[in-house]
C-alpha cells in the first residue's frame, strides 16, 4: 500500500461526523428560533383580540361611532358632557383646565370616560378572537346580554401615552416608561465613566504579576455573574438607607413637593443598576481596550507620547465603538431588571410621571410584574401590550449598539 | 571610525525577561551621521537591543536592564532621565507599518502637537510638508492628505511612518527591519530614503537582508546567540571590512550564508 492510500480511508467517515456536525447546529438553531417565535406569539396574541364591554350608555343610543367620535365638532361634544355629567363633575374639570380650551381628541376621551364609561367583562387572545368570532360572540351574548363585543388593540399610542390607572381602559404605561428611561440614563451615567476609569486602570496602569491586581480582576469577574436581587440588597442598604439624605434629595432641598419618598428615589433605582452593570461595563470596555493593537500604542510611545496622551488620543478613541456596545447591550440588562428595583422599593401603583432623581418611580418590568399578578384576565392583555412596549425599547437599544459596531467596522481597519 | 562625538554609546548592556539573559554586554558605539545595520540570526537580540535604545522596552513588564547607554555622554537609563523625553529624541520605526487610523495629515501632525508645538496652523502645515518630503512621500499624497493612512500601499505607509518619526526631530532614528514586510522595488525606495536621511540624522537599522546591511549602512554590527540562547555582539566594524573581511569565523560563515 502507498502512503497516499494510508490517507484515505477515513474520508467518508470524517464527511459524515461533518454532516453530525451541521444538524447539530442547524437543529440547535432552530430551537433557539422556535422559542423566540413562541415568546413573540404569546405577547402578541395577548396584546391584541377580541372584548366584551359594557356601556353606561352605549355610542349608538346617542348615534355616536366611536371610530369618528374625535372627528366631532367640539361645541357637540362639550354638549354631550354638559348633558350627562353631574354639576360637580363639570366644576372640577373645568378648575382642571376649562372645557373650551380643551382639544377636540381630549374632549372625546373625556366623553368615551366618563359619559359612555365602558367596562371591560372579558377578553379573548388573538388567535381565538380570529379563528371563533362567532363562537365569541354568541357567548358574549349569552352571558352578558347587554355588553358589545369589540375589537381591542391593547397595545396603542393612548396605551403607550398615558398614566397608570386602576380602570384597565385608561390604564397606560407612560409613568413606568419615563421610570424605566430614568433608570437606565443614571444607570449609563454612573456606570459608563466609573467602568471604563477602572477598565483604563486595569488595562493599561495595574501590572498584572501583582497578586493584588490578580483579585480585583478575579472579583470583577465573579460580580458579574452575581445574582440582581442581590445587588438590589445591597442598593437597599447604601443608596436607600445609608445615603438617605443625598438619594431622597433632602441634603439639596430637593424633596419634590408633598412626596417624600424617603430615599426609594429612581436615583437610588438607577444607582443600583449602575452597580448591577458596572462589573459587565467594565469587562467590555476592558476587552475593547486590550483589541486596540499594541503596534499602536508603540508607534505614539516612539514619537514621545506620555501615557496619557496614548491612552486619550489613541487607546480610547480606538476602543469607544467596543465600550458603547458593550455598555449598552449591558444597559439592556438592566431595562429588563425587576427584582433589584422591587428591593429598592419601586412603586407598584403611581400615576404621575417622575420628573427629577428625586422622584418615586416604576418601570416597565415591575409594571408588567403588577398586572399578570391581578386576577382579571384583562390584565394580562395589558401585561402584554406593556411587553411590547419593553421589547421595543431592548430592540431600540440593541440595534443602536449593532448600527455602532456596524460602523466602527466600516472606518478601522489595522 | 568617524573623528566627530558619537551619535550614541551602549556600554556592558545586559537585558533580562524575566529569568531569560536575552542580551550579554554588548558595548557598542554609533557614529554620528551614519547608518550602522544590525545583523544576526533570529532570537540573537537585535530588537532587543534596539528597544533598549529609545527605553521601549520600559513598556514590557518584567524586563530588566543593566548597564548604560549614552546619549549626549547622559546615561538614558539615570534615574532623572525621563523616557518621554528619550522617545521624543530618538525615534523608532517598526518592521510592520503602523500608521495611526486618522488622516495622512493626522499621521504626521499628531506627534509634533502632543510634544507641545505652539505655532499657527501655517506653520504646522509646512511642517508636515517637510517631514512628507523628507520621506519621499509628498509628491504622492500632496492631494489627499486628508485620506486616511490606512488608505496607502503598505510601502507608502512605511514611508509615512518614516516621515511621522522624523517630523518630531529627532537626533536618532532606530529601524527594526523596515522593509520587511515590502516588496523590492519599495525596499529601494526606503533604502534611499534611509540614505537621505543619513545626511542629517544617526540611523540604526535592524535587517535579516545581508544585501541591504552592504547596500546600505556604514557601519555593520553582527550579533550571534550562544549555547545558552543569549544573545552578544559578535563583530563590529565598518560594513566594507565586515562583508569582505571579517575577522571572526562566525561573522563569515553568517554573512556567507552558512550559519542561521
Ligand atoms: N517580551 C519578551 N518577553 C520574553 N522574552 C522575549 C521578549 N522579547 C524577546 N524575547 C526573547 O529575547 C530573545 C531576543 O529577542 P529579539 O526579539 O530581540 O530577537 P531578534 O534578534 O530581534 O530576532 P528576530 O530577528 O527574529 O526579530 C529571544 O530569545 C526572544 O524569545
Ligand atoms: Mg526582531
Amino acid at each position: 500500500m502507498n502512503a497516499a492510500a494510508r490517507f484515505h480511508p477515513n474520508l467518508p467517515a470524517r464527511h459524515r461526523r461533518a454532516r453530525w456536525g451541521l444538524v447539530l447546529f442547524q437543529s440547535a438553531t432552530l430551537f433557539g428560533i422556535v422559542v423566540l417565535m413562541a415568546l413573540l406569539y404569546n405577547i402578541v396574541n395577548g396584546a391584541f383580540g377580541l372584548a366584551a364591554v359594557r356601556y353606561r350608555i352605549y355610542p349608538g343610543d346617542l348615534g355616536l361611532d366611536l371610530t369618528t367620535i374625535t372627528a366631532l365638532p367640539p361645541e357637540q361634544l362639550r354638549g354631550l358632557l354638559a348633558a350627562y355629567l353631574s354639576p360637580g363633575q363639570l366644576r372640577t374639570l373645568e378648575r382642571e383646565k376649562p372645557l373650551d380650551q380643551r382639544s377636540a381628541d381630549e374632549l372625546a376621551r373625556l366623553v368615551v370616560e366618563r359619559v359612555l364609561r365602558p367596562k371591560v367583562l372579558d377578553t379573548w387572545p388573538l388567535v381565538p378572537s380570529l379563528l371563533h368570532t362567532r363562537e365569541i360572540v354568541a357567548e358574549v351574548q349569552q352571558k352578558y346580554p347587554d355588553a358589545e363585543v369589540r375589537w381591542m388593540a391593547w397595545f396603542n399610542q393612548r396605551f403607550l401615552s398615558r398614566p397608570q390607572s386602576s380602570d384597565p381602559i385608561r390604564a397606560g404605561v407612560r409613568t413606568a416608561i419615563l421610570g424605566s428611561l430614568w433608570l437606565v440614563g443614571i444607570a449609563a451615567l454612573t456606570a459608563l465613566p466609573l467602568g471604563v476609569a477602572a477598565a483604563i486602570y486595569l488595562e493599561e496602569y495595574a501590572r498584572r504579576d501583582r497578586w493584588f491586581n490578580r483579585l480585583i480582576q478575579t472579583n470583577i469577574n465573579n460580580l458579574a455573574g452575581v445574582p440582581s436581587i442581590i445587588y438590589g440588597i445591597l442598593g437597599l442598604a447604601i443608596f436607600v438607607r445609608a445615603l438617605e439624605p443625598v438619594t431622597s434629595g433632602a441634603l439639596f432641598g430637593a424633596v419634590p413637593e408633598g412626596v417624600t419618598a424617603n430615599g426609594r428615589t429612581v436615583l437610588s433605582g438607577g444607582l443600583t443598576l449602575g452597580l448591577l452593570v458596572l462589573p459587565i461595563v467594565i469587562i467590555n470596555a476592558q476587552e475593547a481596550i486590550r483589541a486596540v493593537p499594541a503596534s499602536l500604542r508603540e508607534a505614539a510611545y516612539a514619537l514621545g507620547a506620555t501615557k496619557w496622551q496614548v491612552i486619550w488620543h489613541h487607546v480610547l478613541p480606538n476602543a469607544l465603538a467596543g465600550i458603547m456596545t458593550g455598555t449598552i447591550l449591558a444597559l439592556s440588562r438592566a431595562l429588563g431588571e425587576t427584582a433589584p428595583l422591587v428591593v429598592v422599593g419601586a412603586s407598584t401603583f403611581i400615576t404621575f410621571d417622575p420628573t427629577s432623581p428625586f422622584s418615586k418611580f416604576t418601570a416597565l418590568p415591575i409594571q408588567i410584574y403588577q398586572w399578570t399578578a391581578r386576577p382579571q384576565p384583562v390584565f394580562r392583555n395589558l401585561a402584554a401590550a406593556a411587553s411590547i412596549a419593553l421589547l421595543v425599547m431592548l430592540f431600540v437599544l440593541n440595534g443602536t449598539a449593532v448600527y455602532i459596531r456596524y460602523r466602527a467596522r466600516r472606518s478601522q481597519r489595522w | 571610525m568617524s573623528d566627530a562625538a558619537p551619535a550614541l554609546e551602549i556600554r556592558n548592556l545586559n537585558v533580562y525577561y524575566g529569568d531569560f539573559h536575552a542580551v550579554r554586554d554588548v558595548s557598542l558605539t554609533f557614529p554620528r551621521n551614519k547608518i550602522t545595520a544590525i545583523i544576526g540570526p533570529s532570537g540573537c537580540g537585535k530588537s532587543t537591543v534596539l528597544r533598549s535604545i529609545n527605553r521601549m522596552n520600559d513598556l514590557i513588564p518584567n524586563v530588566r536592564i543593566e548597564g548604560q547607554v549614552l546619549f549626549e555622554g547622559k546615561n538614558i537609563y539615570d534615574p532623572d532621565v525621563d523616557p518621554v523625553e528619550v522617545r521624543r529624541r530618538i525615534g523608532m520605526v517598526f518592521q510592520k507599518p503602523n500608521p495611526f487610523p486618522k488622516s495622512i495629515y493626522e499621521n504626521v501632525a499628531w506627534g509634533v502637537r502632543i510634544n507641545g508645538f505652539r505655532g499657527s496652523k501655517a506653520e504646522l502645515d509646512a511642517l508636515v510638508e517637510e517631514a512628507l518630503r523628507g520621506a519621499a512621500l509628498w509628491d504622492e499624497v500632496k492631494d489627499k492628505l486628508h485620506q486616511s493612512g490606512l488608505s496607502l500601499s503598505g510601502g507608502q505607509q512605511q514611508r509615512l511612518c518614516i516621515a511621522r518619526a522624523i517630523a518630531v526631530r529627532p537626533e536618532i532614528i532606530l529601524m527594526d527591519e523596515p522593509a520587511s514586510a515590502l516588496d523590492p522595488i519599495a525596499t529601494l525606495r526606503i533604502e534611499d530614503l534611509m540614505r537621505d536621511l543619513a545626511r542629517e540624522y544617526t540611523i540604526i537599522v535592524v535587517t535579516h537582508n545581508m544585501q541591504q546591511a552592504a547596500r546600505v549602512s556604514d557601519y555593520t554590527a553582527f550579533f550571534s546567540t550562544d549555547e545558552t540562547r543569549t544573545g552578544h555582539l559578535v563583530e563590529f566594524g565598518p560594513t566594507e571590512q565586515i562583508f569582505t573581511n571579517p575577522k571572526d569565523p562566525r561573522t563569515e560563515a553568517y554573512i556567507t550564508g552558512r550559519f542561521g
